[in-house]
């Protein structure tokens, strides 16, 4: 199984399509094709973090200076960023659209990812963060536009999962 | 050296620049010297004071933020030192009282506290050219004006005593500081000829 450049390609499209031109991430295998686009792309402004929790900053940040924000990462930096989405985005009414990237479910072939990709449902729920799984290249851009939406009018986090369907080839 | 004594040095400084600050004493002093709609205090999510700086000042370009941080709330997010030496935003400026405590929770002594751990050098270690370290209010205060002469990231390490305010309140609720610091940002940029980005998936009704 490889990335789908194809697909890497809608979602990128689709996140500048939304008007979406400030990235913050931490790169990972699903994600590498699509980080390289925005690095290459002038009009992206795309900061790679340490740790994903520093995201959740960093979106702040770009939500309080009006920029339209979104944050890449994989579910398991989602559980490093947690309190950060409670403490800082949950608590102050601070929107967050984030792009996650499930490793470790239907058909995943890696054990070490299989434990975080068994709990994501279920903390996202915990959070009561409304959730979408994104699975056809056709529909990511409207998906994405409809996750910063929501992310916006509600104050709050939103995520759009990218599942093996959509990343993997 | 006690920090509000440094905070009193900067403030006629920082009253009308955007300041993020962490929570506890340190937050409480700087709003206890005056609260401006440009300050915005992080309750809690300790250590992504700096992450936000980030945030601010590479998207407002004509803003000098400074970012009020402490020694404990930093020793969380050490990554943050490698991500801003990374971007290098000219236009902030990263403060740490190092008290050597983690002083809300009850005094514990933090990493720093030992004297072996000296989060000046990791600053530099990280990449970021200007850090400085001070144990005096005038070398807090020749730093703090070097820094902001300079049109360049800095790190300023200011080693101080583990006290705090007797009293601690505010008169806003956490979500409505956070509104009113958004507004304050926005009407700033719009006085600057800014317009505001269309919204993505506004349909134009309700």
């Amino acid at each position: 199984m490889t990335v789908s450049y194809e697909n890497s390609k809608a979602v990128f499209d689709g996140i500048k399509a939304a008007g979406i031109r400030s990235i913050s991430a931490l790169p990972e295998t699903w994600l590498g094709l699509l980080l390289q686009r925005a690095e290459d792309d002038p009009e992206v402004d795309l900061i790679q973090v340490a740790k994903e929790e520093e995201a959740v900053g960093i979106a702040a940040g770009a939500y309080f200076a009006g920029e339209p924000h979104i944050l890449l990462m994989q579910n398991h930096g989602f559980f490093a960023a947690m309190n950060g989405i409670i403490s800082l985005a949950q608590l102050y009414s601070v929107p967050l659209c984030m792009l996650i990237a499930v490793r470790g479910h239907w058909g995943e072939p890696y054990p070490w990812h299989t434990r975080g990709g068994i709990v994501t449902e279920g903390l996202l729920q915990a959070l009561n963060i409304p959730y979408h799984h994104a699975r056809d290249p056709a529909l990511v851009a409207r998906e994405i536009a409809e996750a910063y939406t929501l992310s916006q009018s509600s104050l709050s986090p939103v995520a759009l999962l990218l599942t093996r369907d959509l990343m993997e080839v | 050296m006690e920090r509000v004594q440094c905070l009193e040095l900067i403030y006629p400084e920082i009253e009308d620049k955007l300041v993020v600050t962490i929570m506890g004493a340190c937050a409480q002093e700087l709003y206890d010297l005056g609260h401006r709609e440009n300050f915005f205090y992080l309750q809690h999510a300790m250590g992504l004071a700096s992450s936000i700086g980030l945030g601010l000042a590479s998207h407002l370009p004509h803003e000098k933020v400074i970012v009020l941080d402490g020694d404990g709330s930093a020793l969380m997010n050490l990554g943050t030192f490698t991500t801003l030496a990374r971007y290098r935003p000219r236009n902030l400026l990263h403060i740490i009282f190092d008290n050597g405590s983690l002083l809300s929770t009850g005094g514990f002594e933090s990493h720093t506290t030992s004297g072996v751990t000296d989060l000046a050098a990791i600053a530099r270690g990280a990449g970021i050219e200007h850090a400085a370290a001070v144990d005096s209010p005038l070398a807090f205060g020749e730093a703090f004006v070097e820094a902001m002469e300079r049109d360049d990231l800095g790190v300023i390490v200011a080693r101080v005593d583990a006290v705090g305010p007797d009293n601690y309140g505010m008169d806003f609720a956490l979500p409505e500081n956070a509104f009113r610091f958004k507004r304050c940002v926005q009407e700033r940029r719009a006085a600057t000829g800014w317009e505001p980005p269309p919204q993505p998936g506004h349909a134009g009704s309700a």
